[in-house]
Order: C-alpha cells, then sequence, then structure tokens
C-alpha cells in the first residue's frame, strides 16, 4: 500500500451528493447507509446524462459513427473496471445487472456443468442471501449439499477446519470479501489458497469489498470475483463478473439471444467468445458508462485515502458507541471495514431505524439478507451504520445523539 | 408525525415491555402464524372461541415495539368479545392505519387502539402495527399463515 498523502477534503466531496446538500424535513442527511446503496456524486450522474443525451444508440451493432462511438465508451467502461481490479484481460470482465445475477450466472453454467448428486458446495457462515440462494436452488436441483464454513463469536471465520471442509466432492467455494452485516474483511487469499490446494475454484463475493478495499483479483488468485456498481458509487442495475479465463471458456452460456452469437442457422448456433457469450440482448449501457464514471471518481479520491479516512470513522464509532450502556455491537474482527451493526438491549432495531430516520440519521435495520447470521448470533435483526468517504465524524456524533434520544424514549 | 414522541407514547412502551396476554395456549380452537419477512416480526397467535365468543387470546413471538404492543393491545381489547366485534375492530384498525378513518372524527369503537393513528405516517411500518390484526383475520378464518408482504 502507496504512502497516504493528504487526507481527503471531505467537505468539497459532500458538494457532489445533491442528497447530502438537499435538507430533508428541514434537517441535513446524515447517511449512515452506504452498505445498502452508495449514493451517486455529481460528475456520475452527469456522465450518464451526456451520455444519454447525446451519445446513445445500441452497442456492438451497425456500422454508423454513432454506435460505434457508444461501444468505444462502453468498452472503456470495461477497461476501467479491469484497471480498478487488476484483471489480466478487459475480455474476462462480463457486465451483469448486478452481483445477484454475477452469482446466478455462475451457478448456472459452472455450477450446472460441474455439480452433480453428492456433490458440496462450501460456503462461509456469513454470506448474503444472494451467496446462499442460488447455491441452494442449484443445490436442490442436482442433489448437492451446502456445507458451511464456521464462524466465532467475534464474526471472524473458523479457518482451523478449513482443509477439512474442503473434500473431494467440494465443487465451488463461496465467499465474501467483507461481510456486509459484520465489517469483517475476510482472508480470502489464504481461502483461496488453500481451495487451489485441493484443486477447487472460489467465487468471491466483492459487493462489500470493492468499496472499502483495493482489490487486485490477480493478487487474490481469485477464480471469480463479483460487485454491483450500485455500492460503488455508481447506478444500480450493472455489475461485474470477473472469472478465470479458463473457466469463462469452458462455461456454457446462460442467458440466449442477440449480441452473444457467432452465427446463427436453424440447424444450431455457435456462441461469441468472451465476454459476449455470457451478454445477450441489450446492455445498460448508460449504467456502465456510470459505473466507468464512478471508478474514476473514486480513484481521483484515492483508494489509500478512502481506506484511511473510513478507518478512522470506523474507529471513532466505534470507541463512540462501545460507552453507550447497553449497547452491543456484534462483530468485532480484528480486520474490520467501516460497517458497524449494534444491538441495544431492550429495543427492537426497527425502532431505533425509525426514531433515527425522523433526526435525519439513516441507517439499516433488519435482518440485511443475511438471516443466517442473525441466527448465528441468536438476534432477529440488527441496526447497521456504515460509513463511507463523505462522512464526517459529525456524523458518528448526530448517530451517537440520536441513539441516547432513543434510549430515553424508551426509558 | 412531527416527532417520533407522538407514536412512541408511554402506553406503547409499556405494552412493548410487558405485554398482556403474552404465552402459549395449549388447547385453542383457532390459530395462525403472523410474518414480516422483511423484518423479521413474527406472531403466533392463538384463540379459544366458544359460542361465537372469544374466551381466550394469547400471542408469542417477537418483534419491534410497535408490533407488540400492537399485539398485547390487541389481545386486550378482543378478548371477551363476539368475534362479530372483534372483526368489526380488524376493519376499524385497518382503516385508521389506512388513513381512511380519523379516530377523532369519525365514529369507531378503537378506543385506546387510537393511539396507533400516528403510524399513518409512518409507511415503513404500517406493517408492522397491522400484523397482529392480519394474523387475527386469518386465525378466525382458518388461514394458517399470513404474511403481510
Amino acid at each position: 500500500m502507496s504512502t497516504v498523502a493528504a487526507p481527503l477534503d471531505v467537505q468539497k466531496i459532500r458538494a457532489d451528493f445533491p442528497t447530502l446538500t438537499t435538507p430533508f424535513h428541514g434537517k441535513p442527511v446524515v447517511y449512515l447507509d452506504s452498505a445498502v446503496s452508495s449514493l451517486t456524486p455529481l460528475p456520475v450522474i452527469e456522465r450518464m446524462a451526456h451520455y444519454q443525451s447525446f451519445e446513445h444508440t445500441n452497442v456492438h451493432r451497425g456500422v454508423s459513427t454513432l454506435s460505434q462511438e457508444a461501444t468505444d465508451r462502453f468498452e472503456e467502461a470495461r477497461e476501467k473496471v479491469r484497471a480498478l481490479i487488476n484483471a489480466p484481460s478487459a475480455r474476462q470482465i462480463i457486465w451483469t445487472r448486478g452481483t445477484t445475477e454475477s452469482i446466478n450466472l455462475v451457478a448456472q453454467t459452472y455450477g450446472r456443468q460441474n455439480v452433480h448428486e453428492g456433490d458440496e458446495i462450501l460456503l462461509s457462515a456469513m454470506e448474503h442471501h444472494s451467496d446462499i440462494v442460488p447455491w441452494q436452488l442449484l443445490a436442490e436441483e442436482r442433489g448437492a449439499r451446502i456445507r458451511v464454513i464456521p464462524m466465532n463469536d467475534a464474526g471472524e471465520l473458523i479457518l482451523d477446519g478449513l482443509d477439512d471442509l474442503l473434500t473431494e466432492r467440494t465443487r465451488i467455494v463461496g465467499v465474501t470479501h467483507v461481510s456486509n452485516v459484520l465489517g469483517t474483511i475476510n482472508p480470502v487469499k489464504e481461502i483461496i489458497r488453500r481451495a487451489h490446494a485441493k484443486g477447487v475454484p472460489v467465487l468471491v463475493d466483492g459487493a462489500q469489498g470493492v468499496p472499502h478495499l483495493k482489490v487486485d483479483v490477480a493478487d487474490l488468485d481469485a477464480d471469480f470475483y463479483v460487485f454491483s456498481g450500485h455500492k460503488l458509487s455508481g447506478p444500480t442495475g450493472i455489475g461485474v463478473l470477473y472469472g478465470r479465463k479458463s473457466l469463462l471458456e469452458s462455461m456454457p452460456p446462460w442467458h440466449g439471444g442477440g449480441s452473444m452469437i457467432l452465427s446463427v442457422t436453424w440447424e444450431g448456433t455457435t456462441f461469441a467468445a468472451v465476454p459476449g457469450k455470457f451478454e445477450a440482448g441489450t446492455p445498460p449501457i448508460a449504467q456502465a458508462i456510470g459505473l466507468g464514471a464512478a471508478i474514476d471518481y473514486v480513484r481521483a479520491l484515492g483508494l489509500d485515502r478512502i481506506a484511511a479516512h473510513e478507518h478512522d470513522l470506523l474507529l471513532y464509532a466505534t470507541e463512540r458507541l462501545k460507552a453507550i450502556p447497553g449497547l452491543r455491537i456484534i462483530g468485532e474482527a480484528r480486520e474490520k471495514a467501516s460497517v458497524i451493526s449494534f444491538v441495544l438491549e431492550g429495543i427492537h432495531p426497527h425502532d431505533i431505524g425509525s426514531i433515527l430516520d425522523h433526526a435525519g440519521v439513516v441507517v439499516r435495520a433488519g435482518h440485511h439478507c443475511a438471516q443466517p447470521v442473525m441466527t448465528r448470533f441468536g438476534i432477529p435483526a440488527t441496526t447497521r451504520a456504515s460509513f463511507a468517504y463523505f462522512n464526517t465524524r459529525a456524523d458518528v456524533d448526530a448517530l451517537v445523539s440520536g441513539i441516547l434520544n432513543v434510549q430515553e424514549i424508551f426509558s | 408525525m412531527s416527532d417520533p414522541r407522538e407514536l412512541y407514547q408511554q402506553v406503547i412502551i409499556e405494552h412493548n415491555k410487558k405485554p398482556r396476554n403474552f404465552g402459549d395456549l395449549e388447547a385453542c380452537t383457532h390459530h395462525a402464524h403472523g410474518l414480516n419477512p422483511l423484518c423479521g416480526d413474527d406472531i403466533v397467535l392463538k384463540l379459544v372461541v366458544e359460542d361465537g365468543v372469544v374466551r381466550d387470546i394469547r400471542f408469542t413471538g417477537h418483534g419491534c415495539a410497535i408490533s407488540k404492543a400492537s399485539s398485547s393491545l390487541m389481545t386486550v381489547n378482543v378478548k371477551g368479545k363476539p368475534v362479530a366485534e372483534a372483526e368489526v375492530l380488524v376493519e376499524q384498525f385497518r382503516a385508521m392505519i389506512r388513513g381512511t378513518l380519523d379516530t377523532a372524527t369519525d365514529p369507531n369503537d378503537l378506543g385506546r387502539l387510537s393511539l396507533f393513528q400516528g403510524v399513518r405516517d409512518l409507511p415503513s411500518r404500517v406493517k408492522c402495527a397491522v400484523l397482529p390484526w392480519a394474523t387475527l383475520h386469518s386465525a378466525l378464518h382458518g388461514e394458517a399463515v399470513v404474511s403481510t408482504e
């Protein structure tokens, strides 16, 4: 990691976010919900508006100059994703609608090709539903079974038994880079190394990874790495599947249609090379270009500087929250991103969320699409505050005084 | 709602802390399981109905203060009443939350249940308040599971 230069100019950054500069119910918005979806900065919104206004037509179609330029902008965005995660080639970047679709794609192609009766799919105990349900559907169809890497009370994966969980029947491992509930940064490089020692490929759910960490899929040696644009300051409706070249080439197509073919006759179809093979139909073009602009935006801020700023907020918020009597933080991993879940004794997260909302503090209350994590900790739900590069210590202070107000109402 | 205190009044806080008629009912004539899958509120409602009257009613489960207090106050208001009157309360409660019945101006039998009127200004919490009532409706109509999503 390079030396951190000057800290972020957060006040200048905040001016890029209309949500933060527009009072809501007469109060400024304290947005602590970036883990559910990040706010979109103006340069990203303007880039998409510019594309849609002046540059839009379909891509990879026809010979018009406009179509060629739209295609160029679209493919430039793919290159920006490649550079962000240090993938060997932009051809290994497949556009999807989001993390969920990326995982379903892998389950329905690689999975259906390789998972058979009696086989095993190994998932971590802290997966989001999007990295559980697609595999359950596959396991049900194939007569395979799901096995789980357990975690300790701090919210860290227990890897002592990993080599035993990786059996000769294991066909794939699915693990989240950063837990959306606990904030835990998982040692995915080690997990991948140990899985590869048994010849098992690994899918990393990077939905919460790319917003907080500098990701290097080559260094991780990940077989699949997936994430969503809308958690990385980009728009909804666009996501990424990175895959190892040999795997992508051997996987069958998923959706059929235009763009994914070389030639079609009544006798049969030959398919386009990767990534086209997995991109049937007209893609979300403005969204891909918007994600490219979002990548430009965060890289200009500096991924290292963002990480340092968020780490400062994590430490400050952890210290202030822990000082509140009756508050318990769920997830105290040693390696943690700026995501904090907590419970308040005797007060349900939905009541906390509603009262904080009234004070202009936006948090997430619920099971966070990770019900097995709730079950593991014996709680129905948590309140979660997640911090991004535009948040400040004053935002943490607003959260703390909001929580104290909740406790007063319930006293 | 100008202030959450208007909704989170002492009665609701108190019923959340000490819910009435909370617990299992071994021998029951009617029961239903109510779920809010999105937020995880979960209630099992059991009733003893004899001669068209709700002789006993109890609930178990977990949820937020709104759903718990709504369950508690519902059981208090329904217990001992003819089923037909309980059904009227279900309809009036739903109308109040929907905003089609104003407890201050429209005739109604809701009494203290009008405490929940503020929920109509909190769209994300409407399902929490309505869950026990939807569950009661299901139990009385022989539907085992209800989801308010």
